[in-house]
């Protein structure tokens, strides 16, 4: 069609004007197919990889304003053993009872930053205020229910993520296992949580935040902290839950916690 | 139809025609990427979405 359009040779050029309604409508439902296929295609490509592209830009991005977060553990471990960062002394860790808890900030107010060994001593990722798509969990990363505790309340720090895209900070989410650390640091404080148990619900089965988690009505009963994100992976049909429990926690400026330097082979 | 038309109406040789639909595709796809499909993804949300009701 191309051809017969640029070079209008004599016994083209009156075919090509003959050309009938039909055939004419017929190419140009063929094209926009080819077009609607493009630009659905597309929607995968942006949705699987773009998005992992800008998140992440985002939220390394919103790591480096947070001059509080200790943001190097990598860099703690390519050095020699006894060059690594300070590590807080056995002696130091308080108990949970006596943990401080810092006031609910603003809507999309980055205030932690959470680290995981079991998903490689390079995993450090911003915890912000809020859990909608598009201020939060697209953007920013992890978000922290409003209205559930802060770090190491007295109640349930219950945290969200995505499993697949935007960066996917619980990507890695089924490969903890019970006793692994769940850090999480504020600007005054660190706080070394232990995975207890998980579990996979329906979205509505919103208990899983309570205080205490499991049952809305009862009162807090530890500290506890929570996860969830998407099951299966790349679906939004159930959630997948992970609880833990506060262990220690110790105040900021003398070391980093152990735990987040802890080498835990990576699959 | 719509292809030959778009190849019309660019102007030059054909080297800067390839040239111009290559700008003109990477610039359809940006925006998509930039305003299209986040738009699309959130007003539809066809992925996850937490559910709101916090206790």
């Amino acid at each position: 069609m191309t051809a017969s359009v640029e070079v209008p040779t004599e016994p083209d050029a009156p075919r090509r004007r003959r050309a009938g309604l039909g055939t004419r409508l017929v190419s140009l439902v063929g094209e926009l197919l080819i077009i609607a296929g493009a630009v659905i295609g597309l929607y995968v490509v942006w949705q699987l990889f773009y998005t992992d592209v800008i998140a992440g830009k985002e939220q390394e991005h919103v790591l480096e304003t947070l001059d509080w977060a200790y943001t190097d553990p990598i860099v703690a471990q390519a050095q020699d053993e006894d060059h690594g960062p300070e590590v807080i002394p056995v002696g130091a860790r308080m108990p949970p009872e006596t943990a401080p808890v810092m006031e609910e900030p603003a809507f999309t107010t980055t205030f932690a930053t959470f680290y995981v060994p079991r998903w490689g001593t390079d995993y450090v990722k911003p915890i912000s205020e809020g859990v909608t798509r598009t201020e939060v969990l697209d953007v920013l990363g992890i978000g922290h229910y409003p209205g559930t505790g802060m770090p190491g309340a007295y109640g349930n720090f219950a945290i969200s993520a995505h499993r697949t895209t935007y960066a996917k900070p619980f990507n890695r989410i089924a490969e903890l296992e019970k006793d692994d650390a769940l850090v999480v640091q504020t600007e005054e404080a660190w706080y070394v949580y232990r995975v207890t148990d998980h579990l996979i619900v329906y979205p509505t089965q919103v208990e899983v935040i309570a205080p205490k988690p499991g049952d809305l009505d009862a009162a807090p009963d530890g500290y506890y902290i929570t996860l969830t994100t998407c099951h299966p992976m790349y679906s939004a049909a159930e959630r997948y839950v992970v609880h833990g429990e506060l262990e220690y926690w110790a105040p900021t400026g003398i070391g980093v916690p152990p735990e987040i330097l802890e080498e835990i082979p990576q699959p | 139809m719509i292809f030959p038309f778009v190849w019309r109406i660019l102007p030059g040789p054909a080297w800067l025609r390839v040239l111009l639909i290559i700008v003109l595709i990477a610039a359809i796809v940006a925006v998509l990427f930039q305003w299209v499909y986040p738009w699309f993804s959130v007003t539809f949300d066809i992925q996850d979405q937490n559910v709101e009701a916090v206790p």
